[in-house]
């Protein structure tokens, strides 16, 4: 499988598979209740890969990234992160997948009794255990700048508008540099120029690190920039499939009527 | 919901059965190593500053009228020098760690329940348990150990506000000097006595955080389940108390009579 280099890749330092599957995931099911909110989802993600996924509210799309990150078990299907089931992990085994995951929440989840400041240091020192302050600091503004919020950092999270909080957040998820990045509505909540901002990040995480990613979004324009795939959700399952211009001129009518609804 | 088919009997030993998992979790996080020292420290102070004031009055005014109550009838007996004696026994044994406990229940296990009911609620839990770091020894351990610990200290501290509270009483109708009051109260008590009540109180302590974590980690992800865990806990956490006390009575019994 690793024998495979393209020439993409070859100007690289590192050298990167792109056709090793980070994700896979196959008949994945899942209800609450008598609801059943994942049909049937069928997604495969490579190496340096940015799929978005696009749907309507209340679809799923949460659940589906909440799934990969083993806060929720799934029903049915398949389910391997770098090739190992998911659900069939035990607690450390899942602790240490997830030290290579990143998880962005919708609402930013930060810390609330917590400075931002705190909020970045935990997972270096409670993660990672980092000890040398040194690196940490450096570490911590490197990650606020990128997320142009240098001057937060001693603040509480309420003193925050939403999306400070959303860009701490995103910021707390980055510090770790995870291999695989799951953004869930990254851009939802802030202003166009933010939302360039963070959508450009996003790209560059996939451009230094080599992040794979699922990025959850309503932003058209967050798609175009950072997609190489675009999936559309409907009804527990993906009905298209392609990369954001092919989709823009699909024949389908949900297809299309989501994209144009937006524009 | 399909959840309303479940009959009541089988949810409850469900219940237990979720209670047994997290006290595993707990445990096994005391000894897992990288004991989050400094969250401790705060928890226990946020504790002893949420609840010293308000057991320090109770129990002054508990000593202060379990002294008015009994001193007629202990007059009547002519046993009015008994006072202090059935007041510091009382109180130590019995009055003072419930009363403590019972406030405790009341103010911290509800915040505990709240807090990390609202921290379920805004992801935060979720985040912390995604980003591999351990919100269990983080948020849990640190605060049920915390309790364990202040409780009893808390109720030391208000037995003897408790006993002053008498001494004032005593002061009402009486002339009792300070030195002689609180000699009589410490002679009538042996070490003996103090053991249980120590003991039941750390157990106190530990039902207090253990109840509070549990229902605030376990609630449900909507804005109300902060209330309910805030208001379910402070009732379970409650009779807890009373059921612990009657059986540290029963234990404490078959060891020293
Ligand atoms: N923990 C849960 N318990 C019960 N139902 C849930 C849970 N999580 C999600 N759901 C339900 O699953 C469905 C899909 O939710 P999800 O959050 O994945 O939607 P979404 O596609 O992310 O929508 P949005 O774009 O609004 O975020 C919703 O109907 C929701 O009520
Ligand atoms: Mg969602």
């Amino acid at each position: 499988m690793a024998e495979k280099d393209d020439i993409a890749v070859a100007d690289q330092s590192e050298k990167v598979d792109r056709n090793e599957v980070v994700i896979h995931i196959k008949g994945l099911k899942k209800s609450f209740g008598d609801k059943e909110v994942l049909r049937d989802i069928n997604l495969d993600l490579k190496r340096g890969e940015n799929v978005v996924v696009l749907g309507r509210s209340g679809q799923g799309k949460s659940v589906t990234i909440q799934c990969i990150a083993g806060l929720l078990t799934p029903d049915d299907g398949e389910l391997d992160v770098f090739g190992e089931p998911v659900t069939e992990m035990d607690e450390d085994e899942l602790k240490q997948l997830r030290i290579k995951l990143g998880f962005l929440f919708q609402s930013g989840a930060l810390y609330d009794s917590m400075t931002v400041r705190e909020n970045l240091e935990f997972p270096l020192t409670r993660v990672l255990k980092l000890k040398d302050q040194q690196e940490i600091d450096q570490r911590v503004e490197e990650v606020l700048e990128g997320v142009g919020l240098l001057d937060a950092a001693d603040k509480m999270p309420s003193d925050l508008s939403g999306g400070m909080r959303k860009r701490i957040g995103l910021a707390r998820t980055l510090i770790v540099k995870p291999e695989i990045m799951l953004y869930d509505e990254p851009t939802t909540g802030l202003d166009p120029i933010t939302s360039r901002e963070i959508s450009e990040l996003i790209l560059n995480m996939q451009r230094k690190f080599k992040t794979s990613s699922i990025i959850i979004t309503h932003d058209l324009e967050c798609a175009k920039i950072t997609a190489d795939r675009v999936l559309v959700m409907n009804d527990g399952e993906y009905i298209a499939e392609g990369s954001y211009e092919e989709l823009q001129a699909s024949d389908n009518d949900f297809v299309r009527s989501f994209f144009n609804e937006q524009k | 919901m399909a959840e309303q088919a479940i009959p009541a009997w089988k949810k409850w030993l469900e219940g237990i059965g979720e209670q047994g998992v997290f006290f595993t979790r707990f445990v096994r996080n005391i000894f897992a190593g990288g004991f989050e020292w400094s969250e401790f420290v705060r928890q226990c102070y946020e504790i002893g500053y949420k609840s010293f004031t308000l057991v320090g009055i109770t129990s002054f005014i508990m000593g202060l009228v379990l002294i008015l109550q009994l001193r007629p009838t202990m007059v009547d007996f002519g046993a009015e020098s008994m006072l202090p004696r059935t007041l510091s026994i009382a109180l130590i044994r019995e009055i003072g760690p419930v009363i403590t406990a019972i406030i405790c229940a009341g103010k911290i296990a509800s915040s505990i329940g709240a807090e990390l009911g609202s921290m379920k609620v805004t992801e935060q839990i979720d985040a912390m348990e995604v980003s591999g770091a351990n919100p269990v020894q983080y948020l849990v351990v640190t605060r049920i150990i915390a309790t364990a610990v202040m409780v009893p200290l808390l109720t030391m501290i208000g037995d003897v506000i408790g006993l002053f509270g008498g001494y004032i009483a005593i002061n009402l109708t009486d002339d009792i000097s300070f030195y002689l009051y609180f000699h009589k109260c410490i002679a009538s008590i042996e070490f003996i006595d103090l053991i249980p009540a120590f003991v039941k109180t750390i157990f106190f302590g530990f039902a207090i955080g253990f109840v509070g974590c549990y229902k605030g980690y376990n609630s449900n992800k909507g804005t109300e389940s902060v209330g309910i865990a805030a208001n379910s806990a402070v009732v379970t956490a409650s009779l807890w108390i009373f059921v612990i006390d009657a059986i540290a009575v029963q234990v404490t019994n078959l060891l020293y009579y």
